[in-house]
């Protein structure tokens, strides 16, 4: 009995066609678990009046009524200012960056590229350490110095509300330009040397062969970037946490998901953080289904 | 002709200079305020050059000090979430990687869009019933509940499958008839022909392990459990004056990524960008 058990389990070690169920089982699990499981339990929170886990009632689309205030709104059009200044931001420069480090007549390419790959490297809160100094609300702060210096007065960044998200766009944009420049540098280096040649003889300048040569050969690349910063920019955090870690009258660095935080987390609402998460979620899956679309997946079938 | 391209690169190069200048300026300005005193940091005024009489290393032997040592556990706690999350990460992910990429079963489709799903929702859409959950699982203020829901990244599981599918796996046949078991197969042939995708995927998420702030910041209670990045942004206090251990303590956040980057640039680079190349 007990030696057909042991050459049962060891038939499974030589099947090949269990074994990749098996192997895919750790996903799987994680999957119903930590995927499935909460995306249907945030769902079915958000019409619920949660009072303990164990003791919910259900109220129905109240808590997306709710929603609809002067605070959530304002996160909204604060996630959509931030994402769009990224996006802008995100679509020119590391492209250019990129474009210019590809030229043969740069001297120490390796060394720029490092250089500015090196923000990447840092976490959010330890680069939002650095830039809050810098653009400290005093006098004596970094920027502050300088707009003094040039006979200016003193900006009280962090309370303004346009100045506050710049600096929320100054950190992020120095944190992601080089993982994106380096996205499109190893695009580039992948278009085959001859295109260039051939246009060369044509008589095309530096200018118009990347803006006809090399913007077209990577724009997979700069879609997948574009989707990215999307998707960043609503899922935004840290970078407002970092400045305003305490909640401010102004409402500066109330993001969407500073929202949930503050509701679910600080205010104990969580039928309320739930709706915003599905409201979140939507966003999140109305730009992945764009993105799919302009990658032709759905006429293709595969990737 | 000639002299137009000299210009040309020398106009390029000074571009080059000024961009490097910014990209590295925030973190060489951390490292001057960290060598100041807190008081000083602020009256004397944030310049850029700052006054090597007053420069010091003392906030830095102030770190070890600091509230019985409170950062040096922060800093552990940070260690050894990045340590399980990684070893982990790349045990799992591989396993499913050579699993979606070397059989050709009936599920296998299915799977692979799940995990493509999974890539496309991010954390903060599922942190509120995450966090539900792993107060359930009783793991809150536990590394456990800092690495568990995201060890099986689907990222990582996207690039092992992509690496093992450009395989070519005849040879695996031979090991079949010589009576290897599949995962003897997989422990035994697959893993040291894999090795560049560890390596890569070791750096990805150990990186992203390191760098984590939302999820840790909710799961972790207690001060002692925090994580570096938790931590420190307990520091950032208008009323407090912890200015010199918050300095320090960032520097010594990044000084090891720093210096492992250095050594090893390329590999740095490609396996942090790994994780966005699209098949």
């Amino acid at each position: 009995m007990q030696k057909s058990g042991i050459i049962r389990i060891k038939s499974i070690f030589y099947n090949k066609n269990i074994a990749p169920y098996i192997f895919c089982l750790p996903f799987v699990i994680s999957f119903f678990l930590f995927f499935f499981y909460p995306i249907c339990t945030s769902i079915y929170m958000s019409f619920m009046k949660v009072i303990t886990l164990d003791n919910m009632e259900f109220v129905g689309l109240k808590n997306y009524s709710r929603l609809y205030n002067e605070h959530f709104l304002n996160a909204i059009k604060l996630s959509t200012i931030y994402t769009l200044s990224m996006v802008i931001l995100m679509m020119v420069f590391p492209v250019t960056i990129a474009g210019l480090l590809n030229s043969k007549s740069l001297r120490f390419r390796n060394f720029f590229r490092s250089a500015i790959f090196v923000p990447t490297l840092t976490s959010v809160i330890v680069a939002g350490i650095a830039f809050r100094m810098i653009f400290a609300d005093i006098e004596s702060g970094f920027i502050n110095s300088i707009i003094i210096s040039l006979g200016g007065k003193a900006v009280p960044f962090k309370q303004y509300y346009w100045t506050g998200i710049l600096i929320m766009v100054v950190l992020a944009f120095w944190r992601d330009l080089g993982i994106n420049m380096v996205y499109c540098l190893s695009a580039m280096q992948t278009i085959p040397e001859e295109l260039y040649e051939s246009a060369r003889i044509d008589g095309a300048n530096d200018i118009s062969i990347f803006r006809h040569i090399t913007i077209p050969s990577i724009k997979p690349i700069l879609i997948y970037i574009l989707t990215l910063t999307i998707i960043n920019g609503y899922r935004m955090f840290t970078e407002g946490y970092v400045y305003w870690n305490e909640a401010t009258p102004g409402g500066n660095g109330l993001t969407i998901v500073r929202y949930i935080y503050q509701q679910a987390f600080q205010k104990n609402d969580m039928g309320l953080g739930s709706a915003i998460g599905v409201v979140l979620l939507f966003i999140i899956l109305t730009i992945n289904l764009i993105q799919l679309k302009s990658f032709g997946l759905f006429r293709k079938g595969d990737d | 002709m000639k002299t137009r391209n000299r210009i040309v690169s020398g106009v390029l190069l000074v571009v080059f200079i000024i961009i490097a200048v910014i990209a590295l300026f925030p973190i060489y300005y951390l490292f001057m305020a960290s060598l100041q005193k807190g008081e000083t940091m602020f009256s004397g005024g944030m310049k850029l050059f700052f006054d090597p009489a007053i420069m010091s290393f003392k906030n830095y032997a102030a770190i070890v000090t600091y509230r019985d040592g409170l950062y040096l556990s922060w800093y552990k706690n940070s260690l050894i979430t990045t340590v399980m999350y990684t070893c982990f990460g790349l045990f799992f992910t591989s396993l499913v990687g050579y699993g979606l990429g070397a059989y050709d079963f009936k599920l296998r489709n299915v799977i692979f869009v799940m995990v493509l799903i999974v890539m496309m929702i991010p954390l903060e859409v599922l942190m509120l019933p995450l966090y539900n959950l792993i107060v359930r699982l009783r793991i809150i203020d536990t590394y456990w509940g800092v690495v568990t829901p995201f060890m099986v990244a689907p990222v990582a599981i996207f690039f092992f499958r992509q690496y093992v599918s450009g395989i070519s796996k005849d040879f695996l046949e031979a090991a079949r008839i010589d009576g290897c078991t599949e995962f003897g197969i997989f422990f035994r042939i697959m893993v040291p022909i894999m090795k560049p995708a560890f390596g890569a995927m070791t750096i990805l998420l150990s990186m992203q392990q390191w760098n984590s702030f939302l999820w840790p910041l909710i799961v972790l209670r207690t001060n002692r459990n925090f994580t570096i990045n938790v931590g420190l942004s307990s520091l950032l206090n208008m009323y407090s004056s912890n200015y010199e251990i918050l300095f320090s303590g960032a520097i010594c956040a990044i000084v090891p990524i720093l210096v492992i980057f250095v050594f090893n640039q390329q590999f740095f680079i490609s396996g942090l960008t790994a994780g966005g190349i699209k098949g």
